[in-house]
């Protein structure tokens, strides 16, 4: 009945994660007709029979408020997961500060994620050209822009139809159109206009009308019938957004991109695909010529060892637990770990530079009742839109942000109306009432999401003595800001300050511009990536430019680890992008007889 | 929300063709079935999430809760939009909030019960009475002094930080409930054929029309 066992002596590619590096990969390889093993190191999980719909906040343990245990709410998809996954800890070095986000689940953070999906631009592929700051990117923008447009094509993402500076769209009508801006986007971008702020409609990967399923399957995958009717069929299979029930809680309507509802589907329908829960990844097993010949994998439920062989191996498992699964794969050949040669595994580790304040707006109070639901994501965003300035040296960091904000009449939960005892002078009985009715719906917050340089001080590597309740090594984080990132954060926060006071607003709780006070923490925005990096030398770089390792040329990875800078641009479509791409590598590889 | 007709979207949902295998013509093979479902572990990290349940015992006394309940209606009284902070079950929820089993939660579970227990000592100082049994406008005279911590007296910062906990949480817990959403107004968890965005009162409001 299931396909858990692995009764195939030998799989063509074992693919190690099934978020959107590892679900793309695995799609990809299995509609091009290879036999592939996907393992997750989570539970199987079911969006179409587990996703809370239009629950409400009053029916969730503590009106659905964060826990350690659901950080991000009751309803938030996130299962076995979070900042603590039990019994797999991590340590962090003295004087460091990092939070590693974990999903333990099929589909792994795709199930949660903001579907955020913003295309990196020119600049973002040649930063050390630009500024002279971190490294550059192997390739361009312009070898992988038919990927974003395939990807967007494939996964269904409304945008913006009008590429700014270093924010481009597509040019060959992939995404969808965009949802109307609610209210408070539509002030916002009348107030920030003046300020020379762009307030554009959001890249987000929810399908605002039903994919046209006769169209995409012949153009994205000429000549290839079977992912043709695999890819129909789940385009069919999937509704437009009913505009309710909050994005985070995955989709049971297939609306938006979640690895469980858009790659794993159709690449089972293939018949091409076993997929392993429960499988913690050990380490890659390398032969005497130093070649990957599977992986060692834990049985969660048996708590026993297993090997699986494969001609290549796709690591997917996160940026850090790839890492981590390399740094743990030691031989005769790779005393470090595999593939880390030059050593450079778990180094060039980043996360995204956030900083965010609230603001309540005046205008907004007593506005008459209306639906401000919409997708539940982002209708609107700012890009970064400081480019000159920054060129001309006004500003006093290197790199880019953009705005993600919000506001509006939203569905009351845990949490409403805290502090508006400053706004009515300790207001209880009726007046708190009225008060409640009068400023209900007024607030607005603004988060800055900015790009972060590597550096020398944030790496993660192997702890000396810790282990995880499987006996496998656990990683130690290092970390570190530059100036950069602090003053980035503090442009942001006196930036949003500005923008709220010239909507007639009024900053929340006291205004802190000091950038080191107001910085996320590192791993808080949950976008680290760049721990296995691509280059085009192998003495600076631990992959080629097709992601594949230069000591092990049948070993892959396809999340976000390759990743040689961190854009402000949310990574998870460059993800999807870059691992459609390395795949294209392997299989022409693989024809040619390399690998 | 309207569920009937949420469910009716659903079932429409259900009822699309589900992911068949590529030749269907054949037999199913279990490979496409992916790997076995058995759903929610139960566990605190993976609780069902469709039909949630809270796992942890209460841990406030009866008398606590009669205290409770009448600084909760103190709070958010019933008045011509609304029935009371109590008649929704916001005591219940808060006596959930201070009994989890979370670090905070258990920090705030002795600072409620030594404001409950400050409340009924300052009642009876005051009054000769505990605080459920005193009149509104008793009540308010207590409440005058400690509802609003930056003008409170010294004396009175520590029960102030109690009250405005509590009407976080009655805040929380009232305007959560289908009552409390009504009284704000609040439109929404409906399924929509499209999203027409804000309606022409709300652009003029905002002038933005």
């Amino acid at each position: 009945m299931t396909n858990t066992q692995t009764k195939r002596v030998q799989y063509d590619a074992v693919v190690v994660g099934s978020g959107a590096g590892g679900g793309m990969a695995a799609f990809q390889l299995a509609v091009n007709g290879l036999k592939v093993l996907l393992l997750e190191a989570g539970r199987n999980y079911d969006p179409l029979r587990e996703t809370p719909m239009f629950q409400l906040p009053k029916d969730a343990p503590l009106r659905s408020e964060g826990t350690v245990d659901k950080p991000f709410g009751f309803y938030d998809a996130t299962v076995d997961g979070g900042w603590r996954v039990p019994g797999e800890p991590y340590t962090v070095a003295e004087g460091s500060d990092f939070m590693w986000w974990r999903a333990r689940m099929l589909g792994g953070r795709t199930n949660h994620w903001g579907r955020i999906s913003p295309r990196m631009g020119p600049y973002d592929f040649k930063p050390r050209s630009r500024d002279g700051l971190g490294l550059d990117w192997p390739l361009t923008y312009d070898e992988l822009e038919s990927y974003y447009d395939k990807t967007e094509a494939l996964i269904g993402v409304y945008a913006h139809d009008q590429s700014l500076e270093n924010t481009p769209v597509s040019r060959h009508g992939t995404q969808l159109p965009p949802p109307k801006p609610r209210a408070f986007e539509l002030l916002t971008k009348k107030y920030a206009a003046p300020l020379g702020i762009p307030v554009i409609p959001a890249p987000i990967a929810v399908l605002t009308r039903m994919q046209d399923a006769d169209h995409w399957p012949a153009k994205l995958f000429p000549g290839n019938p079977l992912a043709q009717r695999v890819v129909r069929q789940s385009m069919r299979s999937r509704l437009a957004c009913i505009y309710a029930t909050g994005c985070g809680r995955g989709c049971s309507l297939r609306a938006n991109f979640q690895s469980t509802t858009v790659l794993l589907p159709p690449a089972l329908a293939t018949g091409n695909l076993t997929i392993v829960p429960n499988a913690m990844v050990r380490e890659v097993t390398v032969d005497q010529r130093g070649r990957a010949t599977g992986v060692s994998y834990v049985d969660k439920a048996s708590r026993t060892d297993r090997h699986v062989r494969a001609r290549i191996v796709v690591l997917a498992a996160s940026a850090c637990e790839t890492a981590r699964i390399m740094l743990n794969s030691k031989s005769a050949l790779f005393p470090n770990g595999i593939a880390n040669t030059n050593g450079l595994v778990g180094k060039g580790l980043m996360d995204t530079v956030g900083a965010g304040i609230g603001g309540q707006i005046p205008m907004l109070e007593n506005l008459p009742p209306h639906n401000n639901e919409g997708t539940t994501r982002l209708h609107m965003y700012v890009p970064w839109w400081q480019y000159q300035e920054q060129l001309a040296g006004k500003l006093d960091f290197a790199r880019g942000y953009h705005v993600e904000f919000g506001g509006g009449r939203d569905m009351p939960d845990a949490g409403i109306f805290w502090g508006l005892e400053d706004y009515t002078n300790g207001a209880y009985g009726k007046r708190f009432k009225e008060e409640a009715r009068r400023y209900y719906g007024s607030f607005v917050y603004f988060d800055g999401r900015g790009e972060m340089i590597p550096n020398d001080d944030s790496y993660c590597d192997l702890d000396p003595t810790v282990v995880d309740q499987w006996g496998i090594p656990v990683l130690r984080f290092h970390w570190k800001w530059s100036k950069h990132e602090t003053n980035q954060a503090s442009h942001m926060v006196k930036t949003f300050a500005q923008l709220i006071e010239s909507m007639g607003g009024k900053v929340v709780g006291k205004l802190e511009t000091d950038g080191t006070k107001v910085i996320a923490k590192g791993g808080q925005i949950i976008h680290e990536v760049g721990t296995v990096r691509m280059g085009d030398d192998a003495r600076t770089s631990v992959l080629n430019a097709h992601c594949q390792a230069w000591d092990v040329k049948n070993l892959f990875v396809s999340d976000g680890a390759p990743f040689v800078s961190n854009a402000d641009k949310n990574p998870t479509i460059s993800i999807l992008a870059l691992a459609w791409r390395t795949t294209d590598h392997i299989l022409a590889e693989m024809k040619r007889g390399n690998i | 929300m309207d569920r009937r007709h949420a469910l009716k979207v659903l079932g429409a949902a259900a009822a699309l063709p589900a992911l068949a295998p590529a030749d269907s013509a054949k037999a199913p093979d279990p490979a496409i079935q992916g790997p076995a479902w058995t759903g929610p572990a139960g566990t605190p990290s993976d609780p069902n999430l469709v039909t949630p349940r809270v796992w942890w015992p209460r841990k406030l006394l009866a008398g606590e809760l009669v205290t409770l309940t009448a600084l909760c209606d103190t709070i958010i009284p019933a008045d011509s939009h609304s029935p009371s902070a109590s008649a929704v079950g916001v005591p219940g929820y808060i006596d959930e909030w201070a009994s989890a089993p979370y670090d905070d939660n258990r920090e705030s579970l002795v600072k409620l019960r030594g404001g409950l227990a400050w409340l009924n000592a300052e009642s009876e100082r005051r009054f000769g009475r505990p605080f459920a049994r005193l009149a509104e406008t008793e009540r308010h005279q207590i409440a005058d002094d400690i509802c609003y911590e930056p003008k409170a007296k010294s004396e009175f910062k520590g029960p102030a930080q109690f009250f405005d906990m509590i009407r976080d949480l009655t805040a929380t817990g009232f305007y959560t409930t289908h009552e409390g959403m009504k009284d704000l107004k609040y439109i929404g968890n409906v399924p929509l054929q499209r999203f027409d965005g804000p309606p022409p009162e709300v652009l003029k409001h905002l002038g933005l029309a």
